[in-house]
């Protein structure tokens, strides 16, 4: 029952990307195309589950044993770079195809605050490992979630003749105002 | 004279948010007030200053090839000293900010600045620049929090001016987005005019 909350929670009441305002950028860089929507949600859902284990097992294995919790900002940043890479570098070598499918949106993933949010959120929720796969896990659904059909609705806007000044970004961020609207809805739920 | 253009090219041309549209996380989520858009941007601006000098000053130092995780300890390193300091000095903002302190590490301005200008320029010119962009981006941050406050709340910087409730939906989650987009829509037309 507790993970059906989690669940529920973090993809649809408490969105990460139109109720809590983490990985805006990618959520707007690449929602032209609902492929690349998809292509973008695999990678982030691959690194946040990877991210949240290592820095769970960092922070209750190090960090609190040697009682430096102060360290955590510095400590998780280093091995959520290093993570990325590594998995660059291990799918490079062992499934070409799958680097060429998330290649490009790997390293973007770094700079990408919902990695980061998540493991921090993940200690501060003070949930236990498996809860912390689950919460990630949903987080990136939601987030993809989110993404695709923001995707699809710019793919129609294309077709439309917007202002002058609104195009581009604009549209876009008034477009995400009226989804989290819609998204807000869902509020009463959990 | 030069020095002035580092310092004053992030308030309008070259703005982080209105123009570069980098650091959009932070932007929507800690303008719920004008208050905490300054508190945020005033964060931002001591990390970025920080990092910009300390970067400048051992960019000969790091392998080109390593520079990005040496720029994110340094980042992080200011970050974590922010975070401290408002923990024991302005708690009750530290609350209302939460996450987003220590989430400014993966603010793309910090390392943008970082990667753009500090790496190739004297320590002088990268305090300007930090300096700048960091008043750039608390500024824009301070006007999109006013705006929704006002339309939201019906007060400024904490200071009420209707009876009862403005429009709520400007403090909640959509507001932040809807305000934004008009925001860079009229400097998109500024800017257009201007040419």
């Amino acid at each position: 029952m507790e993970y059906i909350i989690i669940i529920i929670s973090a993809i649809f009441v408490n969105n990460i990307v139109l109720a809590q305002f983490l990985g805006i950028c990618p959520f707007l860089g690449v929602s032209n195309k609902v492929g690349t929507a998809i292509g973008m949600t695999a990678a982030v859902t691959f690194v946040i589950i990877l991210a949240t284990i290592v820095t769970y097992l960092a922070q209750k294995y190090i960090l609190d044993v040697f009682g430096i919790q102060y360290m955590q900002t510095v400590t998780f940043i280093l091995v959520i770079a290093a993570l990325v890479q590594m998995v660059e570098i291990i799918l490079k070598k062992v499934s070409p195809p799958l680097y060429q499918a998330l290649g490009i949106y790997l390293p973007l993933i770094t700079t990408n605050c919902a990695v980061l949010g998540v493991a921090i959120l993940t200690i501060q929720k003070d949930y236990n490992l498996l809860e912390g796969v689950v919460y990630g896990t949903s987080i990136s659904l939601g987030f993809g979630f989110a993404l695709v059909i923001f995707a699809g609705i710019r793919e129609q806007m294309d077709l439309v003749k917007i202002p002058k000044g609104m195009q581009g970004i604009p549209i876009a961020l008034v477009t995400a105002g009226i989804l989290a609207l819609a998204f807000m809805g869902f509020a009463g739920l959990v | 004279m030069n020095q002035m253009k580092n310092f004053t090219k992030g308030f309008i041309r070259e703005n982080p948010i209105l123009v570069l549209i980098l650091g959009t996380c932070p932007t929507l989520a800690t303008t719920s007030s004008g208050i905490n858009g300054l508190g945020m941007g005033l964060a931002t601006t001591f990390v970025l200053i920080g990092s910009n000098v300390v970067i400048s000053m051992i960019s000969n130092l790091i392998p080109s090839k390593v520079r990005i995780p040496a720029y994110v300890v340094v980042i992080a390193t200011f970050v974590t000293i922010v975070d401290l300091l408002m923990q024991a000095y302005t708690p009750a903002l530290y609350d209302q900010l939460g996450i987003f302190i220590p989430l400014i590490v993966v603010n793309c301005i910090v390392l943008g600045r970082a990667e753009a200008f500090a790496n190739k320029n004297s320590v002088l010119s990268s305090f300007f620049d930090g300096f700048g962009m960091g008043l750039g981006f608390a500024m824009a941050l301070l006007i999109l929090g006013t705006i929704r406050e006002v339309l939201g709340n019906g007060s400024i910087l904490g200071h009420k001016f209707i009876e009862g409730d403005g429009i709520l939906v400007f403090i909640l989650a959509p507001g932040a987005f809807i305000a934004l987009g008009f925001l860079i829509a009229i400097v998109n037309r500024i800017k257009a005019k201007m040419n």
